[in-house]
């Protein structure tokens, strides 16, 4: 058992998510920064699976009601021993998390898993349809599972902390492209965008140039995934992450490639952004 | 048929019309083709997610038999239904009928899910006859109750929870078409046939 002490802005509880159900109108969600997530199990020697919290610019503060084993990864926030070198927490052990210097989304991994009730078979609070546990608040107490399998055998991840500099990733094609007009589009793929302060796990929104559009009016909502660019009327990109709409009716013009998705879910507001194809 | 890229995991199929679209999901569900983890039906498109390699995807779905047209999974929903809904009169209004008139032609219809959106389990369901096209409201309702069953560009479709909503109101059913504790969850999933009957 854990004791939530304090949450912070926003801790939740991550899996893998609801892979499969889009056609019923029911969102992947899942932990934003996947490649974490999975690190994070992996060093408790935990099922990928498993259910991990995710703290969003730390502030998570956490009692072991037992002796866990247990890891951070992602951001790296001051106060934790266990920062991608899992460590035993003995009963009654705080664990306090401050704030991270770089990076946005810490993942704290206990042996055993999180073990809240799932909905649709993943742990995962999807913010957008509101699907999965709510968001921690001071108080919760928060079940551990029965551990299984080999303990872990790794004792340190040489894994480079999230950059607080500007990020560049790769732009992949996206299916409608052809709304913006080519400069559009070569703005898209080469200007400096920011992320600014309104995003969250639904996305990112961006701050550059305008990316005008050649063609106007209305498309009917089409299915999209974590990693679309979508582009509103406004011109100002939105970076899908965790928890977007399973349909959207702005265009997309173009996806972010999977695996960088997880480092853009680590970009913090006012940081830079480079797209490049 | 047009095969767009949706980036690293996904594919974006492109069909001329709701037919097409109700053809290739019914194709694309009967089949499991390998390779795919998602299939989501929209009004014009099909978005296919793989968890194996696109290339493989894209070709299988370049080989997919199928042809347009309402073919259903064969499962059948009945929803009874009170058709005391707020836009009833004005509905009737719009299709030059009375409020038993529009509630004859709701029930009397088959209609298919083509696609869900909007909300979980929220079905657009789509008539075997001749749609009407009902506009949305001018500006949305700010609080539509669970089960509130509503008209809309075409559409019919119950609101799976409370919710804002622009759908035109006919009446309201007391089944959950989305319920947590029930597996599947959604009622009105993409090809099951619903029946609306007065209650």
């Amino acid at each position: 058992m854990l004791t939530v002490l304090a949450p912070g802005p926003l801790t939740t509880v991550q899996d893998r998510g609801r892979p499969g159900l889009g056609g019923i109108g029911v969102g992947r969600s899942g932990a934003a920064d996947r490649a974490s997530a999975a690190l994070a199990n992996r060093l408790v020697g935990n099922d990928v699976a498993a259910a991990v919290l995710e703290c969003t610019l730390g502030g998570l503060v956490v009692r072991a009601e037992a002796d866990l084993l247990a890891v951070t990864t992602g951001a790296r926030c001051p106060g934790s021993p266990v920062h991608c070198a899992p460590g035993l927490l003995r009963a009654g052990t705080v664990l306090d998390l401050g704030s991270p210097p770089s990076g946005l989304r810490t993942y704290l991994a206990v042996r055993g898993g999180v073990d809240v009730v799932p909905v649709l078979g993943s742990r995962s609070t999807d913010v957008l349809s509101g699907l999965g546990p709510a968001p921690l608040r001071a108080g919760d107490l928060l079940p551990v599972g029965r551990s299984s399998g080999p303990p872990p055998g790794v004792d340190v991840a040489p894994v480079a902390d999230p950059p607080s500099g500007p990020l560049t990733v790769r732009l992949l094609p996206g299916p409608r492209a052809d709304w913006l007009t080519e400069e559009a589009l070569r703005l898209l793929g080469s200007a400096p965008w920011t992320v600014t302060a309104d995003s969250n796990r639904v996305g990112l929104r961006l701050a550059g140039p305008v990316l005008e559009r050649r063609l106007s009016g209305e498309l009917p909502s089409e299915g999209l995934v974590r990693g679309a660019l979508q582009v509103p009327p406004s011109g100002a990109p939105v970076l899908f992450l965790a928890d977007p709409p399973v349909t959207g009716g702005y265009p997309v013009a173009g996806y972010v490639a999977d695996d960088d998705v997880d480092r853009c879910a680590q970009l913090r507001p006012g940081q830079e952004l480079r797209l490049r194809r | 048929m047009r095969v767009l890229p949706s980036g690293s995991s996904a594919l974006l199929v492109e069909l001329d019309d709701l037919d097409a679209v109700l053809g290739f999901t019914a194709a694309l569900l009967d089949r499991a083709v390998p390779g795919v983890a998602d299939v989501v039906p929209a009004a014009r498109t099909v978005l296919v997610v793989a968890d194996g390699d696109l290339a493989d995807v894209r070709a299988a779905l370049e080989r997919l038999p199928w042809r347009p047209g309402r073919r259903g999974s064969g499962e059948r929903v009945e929803l009874p239904v009170h058709y005391d809904g707020a836009d009833l009169a004005a509905v009737a209004g719009l299709l030059g009928t009375d409020a038993d008139g529009v509630v004859a032609a709701h029930t009397s219809r088959e209609w298919t899910v083509a696609f869900c959106g909007f909300a979980p389990g929220f079905g657009y369901c789509t008539p075997d006859a001749e749609p009407w096209d009902v506009p949305r409201l001018a500006s949305p309702r700010t609080r539509v109750p669970a089960g509130a069953v509503g008209l809309a560009g075409g559409f019919t479709g119950v609101y799976p929870r409370e919710s804002p909503g622009g759908w035109q109101l006919l009446g309201r059913t007391d089944v959950a078409v989305f319920d947590l504790s029930r597996d599947p969850a959604a009622l009105l999933r993409p090809g099951v046939r619903v029946r609306f009957v007065p209650c």
